[in-house]
């Protein structure tokens, strides 16, 4: 079932995962970057993380559709509110996992 | 040599990036187990699984890599598939070059590697909370990527070891983001651009199959943001890590 080839396989994988994490990094860096791009490069962490995020707590199947009823996203109201309370990363892993889990029991 | 930090011993900041990376080992290890028991069904000894997490490490690139080649696709599709899922890291990269200042080529290669989605948004985090430099950032990646080895090894032996679902694992990776979104939020204008970004991904997303949403709904999101700064100057909030 795996073919001979699986070791081209995984180099290709690898070349065309890692030049994107390294492009950026070599030509960006030590640079000074126009005023609107370090702007925009700014807000890319919290655009990127909100974008990650909500889909996961929202959406579910494949092909995806809303799902407003799913234990992600009922769990991650309370951790959001101990994350913005105590702004321990920490304390918030812990206390979404036990929620997550007690939800996994009781619901 | 540069002149770096000189203060800094070496048992301090391994320490420090081993103990960052924890929320990531934790979150990698069920991911991980399902990936080496998934491979390891699929036809993959614990070696094949262990040199395609060493050779390209990203989580969800591997686990459609191994889906494809069960249903006996080749080498190009496979290998373009893996290029559109981790495109991505160009943004997470551009975004994290910000924080590398004076650092060779092979220093920066190096670091490259171990960009993913945690350690992007876990090492952005401790960027802006001071205290942190590209050395632990370095440690922290590779012992994100040690779990992530670890785990999906240990699952090709064909033990998920952990039963599905137990003391919540499976949310360690949520909460991280939850949390780390949260500290991103420095300002009303992140705030905005958090709201935006979130609801054009869930629309993207339920219209285009594959994860192209998080690119698209972060790039535009972040340049609407650049245009509601410029047109309307926000006050920032500093302080707040």
């Amino acid at each position: 079932m795996i073919p001979d080839t699986y070791l081209y396989i995984l180099l290709g994988m690898g070349i065309v995962t890692y030049v994107p994490r390294w492009l950026p990094l070599v030509f960006l860096s030590n640079r000074r970057l126009p005023e609107w791009f370090e702007q925009w490069l700014d807000l890319i962490p919290a655009a990127i993380l909100s974008a990650l995020i909500l889909p996961i707590l929202i959406t579910a199947g494949e092909p995806r559709h809303l799902d407003l009823l799913r234990p992600e996203l009922f769990v991650a109201v309370p951790t959001l509110l101990f994350a913005v309370k105590t702004r321990s990363l920490a304390g918030t892993v812990v206390v979404g996992m036990l929620l997550f889990w007690l939800a996994g029991i009781f619901i | 040599m540069h002149p770096e930090t000189h203060t800094d011993h070496w048992a301090g900041i391994l320490k420090d990036g081993v103990i960052g990376a924890w929320p990531i080992c934790l979150g990698y290890l069920p991911i991980g187990l399902a990936f080496g028991v998934i491979a390891q069904k699929a036809g993959l000894s614990p070696l094949e699984i262990g040199l395609m997490s060493v050779l390209v490490y990203a989580g969800s690139a591997q686990f459609i890599a191994v889906s494809m080649l069960s249903a006996g696709a080749g080498l190009i599709p496979i290998v373009l598939t893996t290029f559109m899922v981790n495109l991505r890291h160009l943004l997470m990269s551009s975004s994290l070059a910000t924080s590398m200042h004076n650092l060779g080529t092979g220093r920066l290669s190096l670091f490259a590697y171990g960009v993913t989605d945690e350690s992007f948004a876990l090492n952005s985090a401790k960027f802006r909370g001071g205290r942190w430099d590209w050395r632990r950032a370095l440690v922290l990646n590779h012992t994100a990527n040690l779990a992530w080895i670890a785990s999906t090894v240990a699952g090709g032996f064909g033990g998920e070891f952990i039963p599905a679902g137990a003391f919540g694992i499976d949310y360690a990776l949520v909460a991280m983001f939850l949390c780390l979104l949260i500290f991103q939020l420095r300002g009303m204008l992140y705030v905005i651009v958090g709201i935006i970004a979130g609801a054009l991904a869930v629309a993207i997303a339920l219209l285009i199959p594959g994860n192209s949403y998080i690119v698209i709904a972060s790039v535009i999101a972040a340049a609407l943001g650049v245009v509601i700064r410029r047109a309307r100057p926000f006050p920032r909030a500093e302080g707040q890590s």
